[in-house]
C-alpha cells in the first residue's frame, strides 16, 4: 500500500493537487478510501484527518467501506424514475440478498448503488454494469446479466 | 468515376450503450476487406460522430455518398454487412431500415446553433472541427478584436446564461473585464447535475472544441489567462473527449502561451467533480476546485469580483460557451433575432420520459411547450394521455396540460410555477403519480442539501417526512397546508439556489394536482396506481389463461395456481413489485 500512496503523493506535488484529487486517486487505486490511507496522508501533509473525512463524506464518489467486485449502478434520474428504476433497484437487492440500508453483498461480490443521473435519459431506464452502459433495462434483462456474471 | 463515401456512426453515450463501437468496427472491417478485394474503388471511410440528439433511435448511421445523406436507425452490428453490400457498394439504400420521415420531422422543426456540429463531426479530431470553420471565431477574437468589442457583441446578442438563472452573459463579462487583477479565471460549469438533463454532456461529448473556443473568446474578453472546465465525475466520456481536445489545442497553439501567435496566453485545465449536485452552484463549484467541501457562500460579492481563490472569476455554463463562437462569426443581430425580445438565441432541451421521440432538441426561445412535445417529440408514447411536463429538474416544477401553450422562455416558465433551468424536460403521462414525483425530487434535494443552512437542511427533511407519510397512506388533515407553509419558508430563507427552489416541485404539483394529494390523504388511494403502499394486485379469474408467466417472474413466490387454470396472488406474500403485471399478456392482472 505504501508504494501506491507514495506515488499519489508525488502526483499531488507535481500537479499542485488538493484533498479531492488525493481522494480520487486513493479511490481509483483501492476501490474505496481505507482509513490507513487517510492517516498516512494526514501525517505526511500535516492536515488533520477530519478534513479528509469532511471532503470524503461530502461527495458521493468516495466510499469509506470496501465495495463489491462487480458494481451495478442504477440511474435514479427523473426519466429513469418515471420508467421504473426504483423497481429495478428493489428487485436487484432482493435477487442479490442485500439487506436494507446496505449496498454490498456480504461476500463482496456485488455492490448495487444509485447514481443521480448519468445523462442518458433518451434510453431510460439506464443501468451501468461494471461501467458499461445498458439502456432500456428491464428486470428480465438485469437478472440475465447477473446470472452471466455469477457463472463467470 | 470515383465516389466519396463517408459513413458516420453516432457515438454519444446513448450510441455507445446501444452498440455504436461494434457497428463502427464492423463498418471499418468491411471497408478494409473490400479494399483488399478491390470491390470498391471509391474513397470510403467510416468515422464516429457525437450525439445528434435522436437517442431513442440509436444506433443511428449516416451513409453519405457524394454529399447525399441517408440515415439508418436502430442499427446492430449484424445489419452492417447488408448496408455495406447493397448501399455502399451497389448504391441502393436498404429501405426498410431507413430512419424515415419521423427522423426528418424531429430535426426539421429545430434550429441548430449549439448543436449544429454535434453528430456531424468527429469529436476526437480537431481537424474535423476546423474543417467546419472551427477556431475562426477564436482567432478573430484574439488577433483582431479588443476585449471591449467582444463584450459589446455578446451584450448585443442578448445571450443569457444557459445554466438556468438566465443572467445576461455580456454584463457578466463586462464586469469581469472591468475589475483589475493580476490573476483572473474563466470557469466552464459542466456539472450538469439536474436529473433528466443531458444537453451539456452531449455538447461536451459531441463538440468539445466549441466549448473550448467559447472559453478562449471569454478569456480574451475578460483578460484572463487561466481557466478550468469543471466536469461531473459521472461523465467519463465527456472528460476523455475534452482532455483529447485540450491536448490537440496545445499542439496547434490554440491554448497555452502566445496563442495564435499573439501576445495573449490562456491555460486550460479540467477538474473532475466528485459527485455533489450542489457543486453546480457557482460558489460551491469554486470551493470544490479548491479541494474543499462544495458548500455555497453568501453572495456578498459577485464571482466576477471575488471567485476562485478569491480572484475575479467569470463562470458560464457549457451551452453558453458553445454559443459564443457562432455569435462572434455571425454577429449579434443574427443571434438576437432567433429568440424573443428578452432572451436571444436558441435553447437546447433534453426531452425524455413518456414521450415518443426522446433526445436532444434545440429550439428558438419563445416556442411553445406543445410544439416541443407534440411536433418534435411526437406526442406521448403508447397512446396514453399527457399529464404534465417537468422542466428545470429538482428546482423546477410540473406544468399541466392546460398550460401547454406556454411559451418557453425564462419569464413565462417562471410564471407557470416552474423554471427554465438548464433544460431538462421530462414528460409525464397518466400513469405517473404526481405526489410520488414530488417526493422523488424532494428526496433528491434533501439528500443533496449541503447542510450549511438550516431551512434547507431541516426544512426539506420535514417536507420529505410528510410526503412519505402521504404516499404510504398515513397522511392526515393539515398536511397539505403544512407542506405549503414549510415550502414558502424554505424558499424565502435558504442560502443558495438549491434551497430556494427545493420546494418548487411540491408547490407546483400542489397548485395543479391538489386533488391527487387529497385522494392519497383522504381516500388512501393513489389515482395513478404507483404508490406501493396504496395499491394491490389481483388476478381477474375470467381473463387468466393459466399460462404461468406471472408465477415464473414473481420474486416472492406469491402466485399460486396450476397450469391452464386461473392463478391467484397471495396478498400476504406480495411485495407489489409489479413484475406479474408486466409479464401478463392477457391483461388479467388488475392494479388498483
Amino acid at each position: 500500500m505504501e508504494e501506491t500512496l507514495k506515488k499519489i503523493l508525488k502526483t499531488y506535488h507535481e500537479n499542485s493537487g488538493n484533498i479531492i484529487t488525493i481522494l480520487q486517486d486513493i479511490e481509483k487505486n483501492f476501490g474505496h478510501i481505507p482509513e490507513e490511507a487517510v492517516n498516512w496522508f494526514a501525517k505526511k501533509l500535516d492536515i488533520p484527518a477530519s478534513r479528509f473525512y469532511g471532503v470524503a463524506t461530502f461527495y458521493s464518489q468516495f466510499h469509506l467501506k470496501p465495495r463489491g467486485k462487480n458494481i451495478i449502478t442504477v440511474c435514479r434520474g427523473t426519466a429513469c424514475h418515471v420508467k421504473g428504476s426504483e423497481r429495478l433497484i428493489n428487485r436487484l437487492c432482493l435477487e442479490l440478498d442485500i439487506p436494507e440500508g446496505e449496498e454490498t453483498t456480504s461476500d463482496l461480490k456485488f455492490t448495487v448503488e444509485k447514481v443521480n443521473c448519468i445523462g442518458a435519459c433518451g434510453i431510460a431506464p439506464v443501468t451501468l454494469i461494471n461501467n458499461t452502459v445498458h439502456g432500456r433495462m428491464t428486470i428480465d434483462k438485469l437478472i440475465k446479466e447477473i446470472k452471466k456474471i455469477k457463472s463467470e | 468515376m470515383e465516389k466519396n463515401i463517408i459513413i458516420k456512426v453516432c457515438m454519444g453515450t446513448g450510441g455507445v450503450a446501444s452498440g455504436g463501437e461494434e457497428v463502427l468496427a464492423k463498418f471499418r472491417e468491411m471497408i478494409t476487406e473490400s479494399n483488399l478485394n478491390a470491390k470498391i474503388s471509391s474513397n470510403c471511410h467510416a468515422q464516429k460522430v457525437g450525439c445528434r440528439g435522436f437517442c431513442s433511435k440509436d444506433v443511428l448511421v449516416d451513409v453519405i455518398v457524394d454529399d447525399v445523406k441517408t440515415t439508418y436507425k436502430h442499427i446492430k452490428p449484424d445489419m452492417v454487412e447488408r448496408i455495406f453490400n447493397e448501399h455502399v457498394i451497389n448504391g441502393v439504400p436498404v429501405n426498410e431500415w431507413l430512419a424515415g420521415p419521423e427522423y426528418n420531422n424531429f430535426h426539421d422543426k429545430q434550429t441548430k446553433v449549439v448543436l449544429s456540429h454535434c453528430g456531424d463531426i468527429d469529436p476526437e479530431d480537431i481537424d474535423s472541427y476546423i474543417a467546419v470553420g472551427g477556431y475562426n471565431a477564436a482567432k478573430k477574437a484574439v488577433l483582431e478584436m479588443t476585449p471591449e468589442e467582444i463584450v459589446n457583441i455578446i451584450k448585443n446578442s442578448n445571450l443569457r446564461g444557459r445554466g438556468g438563472a438566465g443572467f445576461p452573459t455580456g454584463l457578466k463579462w463586462e464586469l469581469g473585464l472591468r475589475i483589475k487583477s493580476d490573476v483572473k479565471y474563466v470557469i466552464c460549469n459542466g456539472d450538469e447535475g439536474d436529473p433528466g438533463a443531458f444537453m451539456d454532456r452531449s455538447v461536451m461529448e459531441g463538440d468539445p472544441h466549441s466549448v473550448i473556443e467559447g472559453m478562449i473568446i471569454c478569456a480574451k474578453a475578460t483578460q484572463s489567462n487561466s481557466g478550468y472546465i469543471y466536469v461531473r465525475a459521472e461523465y467519463p466520456l465527456a472528460v476523455k473527449r475534452l482532455q483529447m481536445a485540450i491536448e490537440q489545442c496545445l499542439m496547434k497553439n490554440f491554448l497555452g502561451n502566445n496563442i495564435f501567435g499573439s501576445d495573449f496566453s490562456f491555460d486550460l485545465k479540467i477538474f473532475q467533480g466528485a459527485g455533489a449536485f450542489v457543486c453546480g452552484e457557482a460558489t460551491a463549484l469554486m470551493r470544490s476546485i479548491e479541494g474543499k467541501r462544495g458548500m455555497p457562500s453568501p453572495k456578498l460579492w459577485r464571482s466576477a469580483e471575488r471567485g476562485l481563490w478569491d480572484k475575479p472569476t467569470v463562470l458560464n455554463n457549457v451551452e453558453t460557451f458553445a454559443n459564443v463562437p457562432k455569435i462572434i462569426l455571425n454577429g449579434a443581430n443574427w443571434y438576437r433575432k432567433l429568440g424573443t425580445e428578452r432572451s436571444g438565441g436558441t435553447k437546447v432541451f433534453s426531452l425524455s420520459g413518456k414521450v415518443r421521440n426522446t433526445g436532444l432538441v434545440e429550439v428558438p426561445l419563445g416556442i411553445s411547450l406543445r410544439e416541443i412535445i407534440y411536433d418534435i417529440g411526437g406526442g406521448i408514447e403508447s397512446g396514453k394521455n399527457f399529464k404534465a411536463v417537468q422542466t428545470g429538474g429538482p428546482s423546477g416544477g410540473c406544468i399541466p396540460a392546460e398550460l401547454l401553450d406556454t411559451e418557453v422562455d425564462y419569464e413565462s416558465l417562471a410564471r407557470a410555477g416552474s423554471i427554465m433551468g438548464s433544460g431538462g424536460m421530462v414528460v409525464l403521462d397518466e400513469n405517473t403519480c404526481m405526489v410520488n414525483t414530488a417526493k422523488f425530487f424532494l428526496e433528491f434535494t434533501q439528500a443533496e442539501s449541503c447542510g450549511k443552512c438550516t431551512p434547507c437542511r431541516i426544512g426539506t427533511k420535514r417536507m420529505l417526512e410528510i410526503l412519505d407519510r402521504i404516499t404510504s397512506g398515513k397522511g392526515k388533515d393539515g398536511d397539505i397546508e403544512l407542506l405549503e407553509e414549510l415550502g414558502n419558508h424554505i424558499r424565502a430563507t435558504s442560502l443558495c439556489g438549491l434551497g430556494m427552489t427545493a420546494a418548487n416541485p411540491v408547490l407546483s404539483t400542489l397548485k395543479y394536482f391538489r386533488d391527487e394529494y387529497i385522494a392519497h390523504i383522504k381516500e388512501k388511494r393513489c389515482p395513478a396506481a404507483v404508490c406501493r403502499d396504496l395499491i394491490t394486485f389481483t388476478i381477474i379469474e375470467e381473463l387468466c389463461k393459466g399460462c404461468g408467466s406471472c408465477k415464473r417472474v414473481c420474486p416472492a413466490d406469491a402466485i399460486r395456481g396450476t397450469r391452464k387454470s386461473p392463478h391467484r396472488i397471495d396478498k400476504e406474500l406480495c411485495i407489489k413489485c409489479g413484475s406479474c403485471f408486466d409479464a401478463c399478456k392477457f391483461k388479467a392482472i388488475l392494479k388498483v
